[in-house]
């Protein structure tokens, strides 16, 4: 009876919109390469994440004063008389932070895997873009609480722009709304990063799925699990019954549905992820003073900077570029350099191979350096410059570029390792 | 297609024209949202100059104002600190105030209107951070000099009139602002002199 009625409710769903057909089509026979590892837990662990910020931003919203006069206060009132108000602050706070953890180890596996190779450049593409409004989301956020850090990390980032000869100053002036960072910047902060920015992210993360699902995963082998109708054996085929949308033009191989399959192994990730992130939360929330940092304690004083300033921690690697270059210009070209090149891996990458697996020693080598480079830099971003970390920093920005301009010239003809013809896996 | 009853040369134009003439309404519609970026009536007017009183600055004090928002030092140099500005030129990116970063009147060898009393915009001309003052240990910073201003954001390094020292990230010395003696011991800054009063 209550089966029956189930059945016809759903029928009655899909008769109005292709319900049952996207649950097909994107989880229940979606084929999906049997050999993920442990690197294939960030894609589904940044969407959870991305569920959290929004969940617990919507709430922080309804406590949070949005002046100059207010914020300061609101935030410790959130902290201090709301009802469970510290925890979701916290979940926020800390989300922001696994939001990069999560985001630099899903972009590290596609650079260990090659999964921005043709033809998954658009993937990469709306990824970068994600990335990219993930900083400025981060950015401004940062600003709200509008403590001593808030303040005078916004002077710096605002100030960058700056640098661009002819409209550097007025440009400035139209993204502060004022003379100094004040009341109306933090305002127009707060708008984007409670409205604009979010819609922004769920649109890009959206087109992230529709371009990968459209082309289908890449995995740790690097090689196709879709091969061309007709040329592979029928006991080779997978015995799982896929979407038409992929099996009609496709034969696959060594590929499981995504649900239930991996529905349970991201399960497993997220119950392991999430055991770190309570840990975090009501252990060290602030994260050591990298998650929240100490002058943000004290409220915003636009005449005294901190004596030791220094961005959260996921955008230090690219601060210390930053600071590594003695020229105002240059050194601004330099940092969005460093995020621009990563834009262009697809086209730089000129190698056929995909994986690390079967790439060069040569490739090994250079993401080993870029590996170093990349934690070394995060690390001197975040310290205090004396004249020898500038000069390691400066050592450490000339491995980061040079992994690009190396790349370019040894994939061209890289001596690569034979491909298996199927995934290895046990 | 083709023997579809469409007329395919007015349907090119009338898309072009529909084009042609949203874009421009589109520009037009982005202008009030351009523009509400811009600092409003009341962040323009909020820049009223400041009185200071410089009579009880001790030699080698700095006391900060509060100037449209923006912090402004004034410090008193005593004369060993005055003497040591003119051995520094080698070291400095703009030894001779070139650069339009203070008015006429300051563009001088100590920056200033009375060789002691130094008025500057306490904002580091690489991204903005406020420069500390070190009185008695900036020889930690640059070999030698005893005294001046550093940057603790990106190490930028300013000598004791404000000036940028060579191979630091800021490009220019430090602002001074518009100011006039109103009296012998009092500054109002924000104004040349001569200015209407506000």
């Amino acid at each position: 009876m209550f089966k029956k009625l189930l059945r016809g409710g759903i029928d009655w769903v899909d008769a109005r919109i292709p319900m049952t057909q996207t649950w097909n089509k994107h989880l229940a026979q979606y084929p999906t390469p049997v050999n993920f590892n442990f690197w294939y837990f960030f894609g589904s662990l940044a969407m959870l994440i991305l569920v959290n910020q929004i969940l617990t931003g919507i709430w922080l919203t309804m406590h949070y004063t949005p002046s100059a006069e207010g914020a300061f206060a609101s935030i410790e009132y959130i902290m201090r008389d709301v009802p469970y108000g510290w925890l979701l602050r916290y979940m926020h706070s800390t989300g922001a932070s696994a939001f990069f953890v999560v985001i630099y180890l899903h972009m590290y596996r596609s650079l260990l895997y090659g999964s921005y190779k043709q033809p998954r450049e658009l993937i990469w593409l709306f990824g970068m873009f994600i990335f990219l409004a993930l900083m400025a989301e981060a950015f401004m956020g940062y600003l709200l609480p509008w403590g001593q850090m808030s303040f005078w990390g916004a002077q710096v980032i605002i100030s960058l722009f700056g640098a661009i000869p002819v409209i550097g100053d007025d440009l400035t002036l139209w993204i502060r709304g004022d003379y100094v960072v004040s009341g109306a910047t933090l305002n127009r902060f707060f708008a984007l990063h409670v409205i604009a920015l979010p819609l922004a992210l769920v649109v890009l993360v959206f087109l992230h799925i529709v371009a990968l699902h459209e082309v289908g995963s890449n995995n740790p082998d690097g090689i196709e699990i879709k091969r061309k109708k007709g040329s592979v054996a029928e006991q080779d085929k997978s015995k799982f019954t896929f979407h038409k949308q992929y099996s009609a033009r496709k034969d696959i191989i060594d590929a499981v549905p995504f649900h239930p399959y991996f529905t349970v192994k991201d399960i497993m990730g997220v119950a392991v992820f999430l055991i770190f992130f309570c840990a975090i939360i009501f252990f060290m929330p602030e994260g050591g003073g990298y998650f929240l940092e100490a002058p943000n304690f004290e409220p915003a004083n636009a005449l005294k900077t901190p004596s030791h300033i220094a961005p959260v921690w996921y955008y230090t690697p690219f601060y210390a570029i930053l600071r590594a270059i003695p020229d105002k210009l240059i050194g601004v070209v330099f940092f969005g350099g460093s995020i621009v090149i990563l834009f262009f891996l697809p086209w730089l990458d000129r190698c056929n191979v995909k994986s690390i697996r079967y790439r060069s020693w040569q490739h090994k080598l250079n993401i080993t350096q870029f590996t170093i480079c990349f934690i070394v830099l995060g690390i001197l971003g975040a310290l205090p410059a004396t004249p020898l970390l500038t000069k390691i920093a400066q050592v450490g920005t000339i491995g980061y570029f040079g992994f690009f301009i190396a790349l370019w010239f040894y994939s061209k003809n890289e001596k690569t390792k034979p491909l298996p013809k199927r995934l290895k896996f046990k | 297609m083709s023997n579809a009853p469409v007329n395919s040369d007015r349907r090119k134009f009338l898309t072009l024209t529909t084009a042609v003439v949203g874009s421009v309404g589109a520009a037009a519609v982005a202008i009030p949202f351009v523009k509400s970026w811009s600092p409003s009536e009341k962040a323009k007017a909020a820049g009223a100059p400041v009185l200071v009183d410089v009579s009880k600055i001790q030699p080698g004090q700095l006391i900060r104002v509060e100037w449209r928002g923006k912090p402004v030092w004034v410090v008193s140099r005593p004369p060993k600190v005055l003497d040591e500005l003119a051995t520094l030129n080698e070291l400095l990116r703009d030894p001779n105030s070139v650069e339009p970063q203070q008015p006429g009147y300051t563009a001088n060898a100590q920056r200033s209107l009375k060789s002691d009393i130094f008025v500057a915009v306490g904002l580091c001309t690489h991204l903005g951070c406020s420069p500390t003052y070190l009185p008695d240990t900036f020889s930690e910073q640059v070999e030698g000099v005893e005294s001046g201003f550093f940057c603790p954001c990106h190490g930028s390094k300013f000598d004791m009139a404000g000036r940028v020292f060579k191979n630091v990230p800021a490009p220019l010395n430090l602002v001074v602002p518009p100011h006039y003696y109103v009296s012998d011991s009092k500054i109002l800054i924000g104004l040349d002199k001569g200015d209407a009063d506000v």
